[in-house]
């Protein structure tokens, strides 16, 4: 189980060898930036295989930092950490794999990107809430620089809103957690130091610091209405920051809502119970809408992540063990899904056509031209379709029976946004490869050939669909991590009733 | 329990042969046919070793295969095999293969199209042998996948709206399904149709569901029923249909009537009546109305249409409202008379059967007529066809008539059993039922007369090859079953007898 820290250690290591690296050749710099994320990955794997599943978090390290605060150096995993740090290292290598072509200053970008990948991943091992502050922030920092120098549409703009949003966002959270730590009386960031602190706290008060700490986080999740920063920054990010964005760090936001405002603060939980849940069912629906009318295909990617993101959101807020259950579970399947979709748009598409608009793709045969990339987006739009053999069918249906357990109506209207979802997708995924040109088969001639793609393209492709076939047919897999773990003590304040 | 999983290998054999094809190279179609061929028939042949050593005496399930699959979801691999489903995959092994044979002729890329169409025949297959939603849902849905990229992609001009209509249609009918299975798991913690039957019949169901309060327990129903109404589909959730089976290539057309539409009205018999048999009966009396609208609209409509593809789409939604009329006038009296009870679902059965063989023949008929016509297909682009093509003449009037009905041929037995056992439970059902068969009469000899015969005109005035190589391979053995089915119906009822004597035995008596 110690193994674990090495994880954002051989992240930040590898970050400071892929700069060097760089000032050498584009070339190392990539296979050091490869290595780096298979070797984490690798400690992930190893890790999964020594995980016993236990109703609590189990600590790696816990090291006195700051004592004059109480702040420790403390890291621990679960089943729900342990889901998303697997996640975190299949999402990472991916993105890798898809920014093979980055041949502009290709050593800073995967510094940078090594960078964010080292806060994720020490966020989903941190069990101290200072500490978890720190690495959060230090996964923000390096997007704004990802989008702002190797970024494209509007990049400036994009990167600007997507930053202040997310400082936005962790001002509320800190702001909470230091009105916790200080009427708690000063013990201590730790988790369990500031559950035992809530407990006494009154039902004002948990509301107060429910709503800074939950809305917060829920800013970086993409909750309705604070989501609009979404879109605009997946769109200008270069392919791999798009794919960690949507699949990585929006995580991040529902991740600090179910592990930090939810155990803390239940009786704020249960009084903004409704709201959250409405926003989140309001945000699938709308979101999803918006997506239908888009003409830029990565809009429409963009905008789906908001509407699956409203799925966890909807899973957490119905806060009973099964609709959490299926949240953790569509965090892991939002994460792969929406990394493959920005990788077939972003990278096998646009780097090969140079253009998004699906006006202008629908006149190019790009099925014939690009027929492996057709086949990978076709199943990756059957994934985001929820549709079963996927990730995301197994985690919308819990999510589904969490929701009809805590009030029907939600799981009504969200029932609403899965057929809004189908019906995007199609349109995206047929609009970009079957467009008119196709069905004339042999007779239209072909335009000048595309380049074909490479190697790193498949490999990430086949990985990232291996993942959510696999979790689709068997999600048993993650769910026998996630399960035992929401049994633990600071879970079951927030969770109320329900079977697994 | 024991013996090996031959249930099994009838799903997996098409997708096999799908994996299969997907190896063998693009530039060699003889492989390509042979492979894709021998992986369709190949479930005919599983399917007829099933009904070989199938126990014709009981009612329950057999070659049962149950394995845990998902602990937490309480979902199980579970499939298992009964008299209903033993005719449908009998069916879908015919009419499957068959729809592939003659779809060959239209050159573009035989490999991507065999390998979707050979997804689709696994997947309907699938929806008829798994007994846990979420093992049955996982096919549901994957059956709109291939379908709707072989409308789309080789469909006529107006394929890709009709794809996207079809989709979308059937989409939101699942998506009110899993609603309502989110919520029944919600209420039992089951998705497994045999144990949830048990709490259907005991009324347990209702009663967890009621516990809801408000709307939600009809809500429910409603869910469930609406992702079978529009797959079936009822009157008048139909309007996906015409164009869909119009607009799909010959061998897709047929796979659509003969199989898919199939799989909404299994999903009738097999998982809403058992599910909620109280509300089913509260709701009969105006789904009876719409069944009948179904029947008679679909008549009607087909006499008003020119497009033969559209006239022939309609006539298999008039078709395929019977079986419903018949399980809803089951449903429908307090307690029903048990050999009109008997007759009516035995025929319901029988026709599903009956109708997937006669419409998947006709579409074929149809296909040809297009195919020589360079793509026309209307009432008045032909004339005198008898002349120029008399074995095709006579085959397609064969088959036009056990659409109609005509006794000796298969579909006379369905229809007659459905009649008889609607008029002892609601005759004035069978009254109005009856324009049904009128209408029928009249769209199809029209159909006859002004194709068949008459002088030689149109598309036949020139030259007209008569059948020959697949269609009249298929096209004969179609008819040649039609006439054993016809024959000898007993070869068909004695598998199921045992099942609709149990169903009919859990009706309330009066």
């Amino acid at each position: 189980m110690s193994l674990l820290p090495w994880t954002f250690l051989l992240s930040l290591l590898g970050a400071g060898a892929a700069l060097a690296a760089g000032r050498h050749s584009a070339a190392a710099a990539r296979r050091v930036a490869l290595g780096t994320v298979l070797a984490s990955w690798a400690v992930v794997v190893a890790a999964a295989f020594r995980f016993t599943p236990a109703p609590r978090l189990q600590t790696l390290v816990d090291l006195a930092w700051i004592p004059a605060l109480g702040v420790r150096f403390h890291l621990a995993v679960d089943g729900i950490s342990l889901t998303l740090l697997m996640l975190t290292g299949i999402a990472a290598t991916a993105g890798v794999l898809f920014s093979w072509n980055i041949e502009e200053r290709t050593g800073e970008f995967f510094a940078f990107y090594l960078t964010l990948i080292a806060g994720v991943y020490g966020v989903f091992l941190s069990a101290d809430a200072f500490l978890f502050f720190v690495f959060y922030e230090l996964a923000i920092v390096p997007k704004y620089f990802l989008i702002a120098i190797w970024g494209s549409t509007n990049r400036e703009y994009g990167a600007m809103k997507l930053v202040l949003y997310s400082f936005a966002g962790s001002a509320l959270v800190l702001a909470g957690l230091l009105w916790a730590y200080a009427a708690g009386g000063g013990h201590g960031f730790g988790f369990e130091d500031l559950a035992a602190a809530a407990a006494g706290f009154t039902r004002g008060q948990q509301i107060g610091m429910f709503a800074l700490v939950f809305f917060g986080f829920a800013v970086l999740a993409g909750l309705f209405p604070f989501h609009t920063w979404a879109p605009t920054g997946h769109v200008a990010a270069p392919t791999a920051a798009s794919m960690l964005l949507a699949g990585v760090v929006m995580k991040l936001g529902a991740y600090g809502c179910l592990r930090v405002a939810m155990p803390l603060f239940p009786a704020g939980l249960d009084f903004w119970q409704p709201l959250v849940a409405w926003l989140a069912v309001i945000g699938i629906v709308y979101a999803g809408l918006v997506a239908l009318v888009q003409d830029d295909c990565k809009f429409v990617i963009g905008y789906s992540s908001v509407s699956h993101m409203g799925f966890v959101m909807l899973g957490l807020a119905a806060a009973n063990l099964r609709s959490v259950a299926g949240a953790v579970l569509q965090m892991f399947s939002h994460g792969v899904i929406a990394g493959l979709l920005f990788a077939v748009v972003g990278r096998m598409v646009y780097d090969r056509t140079h253009t998004r608009k699906l006006a202008e793709l629908r006149l190019l045969p790009l099925a014939r031209l690009l027929p492996f990339a057709a086949v990978v987006f076709v199943l990756a739009g059957l994934a985001s379709m929820g549709l079963p053999g996927f990730s995301g069918f197994p985690a919308e249906l819990s999510i589904l029976i969490g929701a009809w357990q805590a009030a029907p109506l939600w799981a009504a209207v969200a029932a609403l946004g899965v057929l809004v979802a189908a019906a995007f997708t199609l349109r995206v995924v047929v609009a970009t490869f079957f467009g008119p040109a196709t069905p004339g088969g042999e007779a239209a001639p072909l335009p000048a050939p595309l380049p074909p793609i490479t190697w790193p393209e498949r490999a990430g492709a086949l990985l990232l669909l291996g993942a959510t076939v696999v979790v689709g047919l068997k999600p048993d897999l993650l769910l026998n991590w996630i399960v035992p773990s929401l049994h633990s003590p600071l879970l079951q304040a927030a969770l109320k009733g329900g079977t697994p | 329990m024991n013996g090996p999983p031959i249930l099994s290998a009838i799903i997996f054999a098409p997708f096999a042969g799908a994996l299969l094809l997907a190896l063998v190279p693009r530039a060699r179609p003889a492989a390509v046919r042979a492979v894709a061929l021998a992986a369709s028939l190949s479930t005919l042949a599983l399917a007829l070793a099933c009904a070989g050593s199938f126990d014709r005496g009981a009612a329950g399930y057999q070659l049962v295969e149950r394995h845990a699959w998902i602990s937490s979801l309480n979902v199980h691999y579970y499939l298992g095999l009964d008299g209903l489903s033993l005719v449908l995959i009998l069916l879908t092994g015919i009419v499957a293969p068959a729809g592939l044979a003659v779809s060959w002729s239209q050159a573009r890329d035989p490999r991507l199209f065999s390998l979707l169409f050979l997804a689709a025949q696994g997947s309907a297959l699938g929806v008829f042998l798994a007994l846990d939603f979420f093992h049955w849902f996982l096919f549901w849905e994957l059956s709109l996948v291939p379908t709707f990229f072989l409308i789309k992609l080789w469909g006529g001009a107006g394929a890709s709206r009709a794809a996207y209509q079809f989709v979308i249609y059937t989409l939101a009918g699942s998506a009110f399904l899993l609603l309502g299975f989110a919520a029944i798991f919600a209420a039992t913690g089951s998705l497994d149709f045999a144990a949830l039957g048990r709490l259907g019949a005991s009324g347990e169901l209702s009663a967890r569901l009621a516990s809801l309060g408000g709307f939600w327990p009809e809500a429910v129903f409603l869910g469930v029923l609406a992702g079978f109404a529009v797959k079936v589909p009822l009157y008048p959730f139909h309007t996906w249909l015409p164009a869909a089976y119009a607009e799909a290539p010959t061998g897709v057309s047929m796979f659509l009537t003969g199989v898919m539409s199939k799989m909404g009205v299994y999903g009738f018999l097999r998982i809403l009546w058992p599910l909620f048999p109280a509300a089913l009966h509260a709701a009969a009396g105006p789904l009876l109305w719409l069944a009948l609208g179904g029947v008679v609209f679909g008549a009607f409509a087909a006499t008003r249409q020119d497009d033969l593809k559209r006239m022939v789409a309609y006539s298999s939604l008039n078709h395929v409202s019977y079986c419903l009329m018949a399980l809803f006038a089951v449903v429908s009296p307090a307690g029903p008379s048990a050999p009109a009870a008997t007759a009516a679902l035995s025929g319901a059965i029988l026709q599903m059967f009956n109708h997937g063989l006669s419409a998947s023949a006709l579409f074929l008929c149809i296909g040809v007529l297009e195919s020589r016509a360079g793509g026309r297909r209307g009432l008045g682009d032909f004339g005198g066809v008898r002349s120029a093509a008399p074995i095709f003449a006579g085959l397609c009037g064969i088959a036009m008539f056990s659409s109609l009905g005509l006794p000796g041929l298969n579909g006379f037995v369905g229809e007659f059993l459905i009649f008889r056992g609607v008029f002892g439970l609601a005759p004035w059902a069978a009254a109005v039922g009856c324009l049904g068969l009128l209408g029928t009469a009249l769209f199809l000899l029209t159909f006859w007369q002004r194709v068949f015969h008459g002088p030689r005109a149109g598309a036949a005035a020139g030259e007209f090859r008569d059948l020959a190589g697949p269609n009249f391979v298929v096209l004969g053995a179609l008819v040649a079953l039609m006439f054993l089915f016809g024959l000898l119906p007993g070869l068909l009822t004695g598998i199921y007898n045992p099942l609709v004597t149990a169903w009919v035995g859990g009706l309330p008596t009066p």
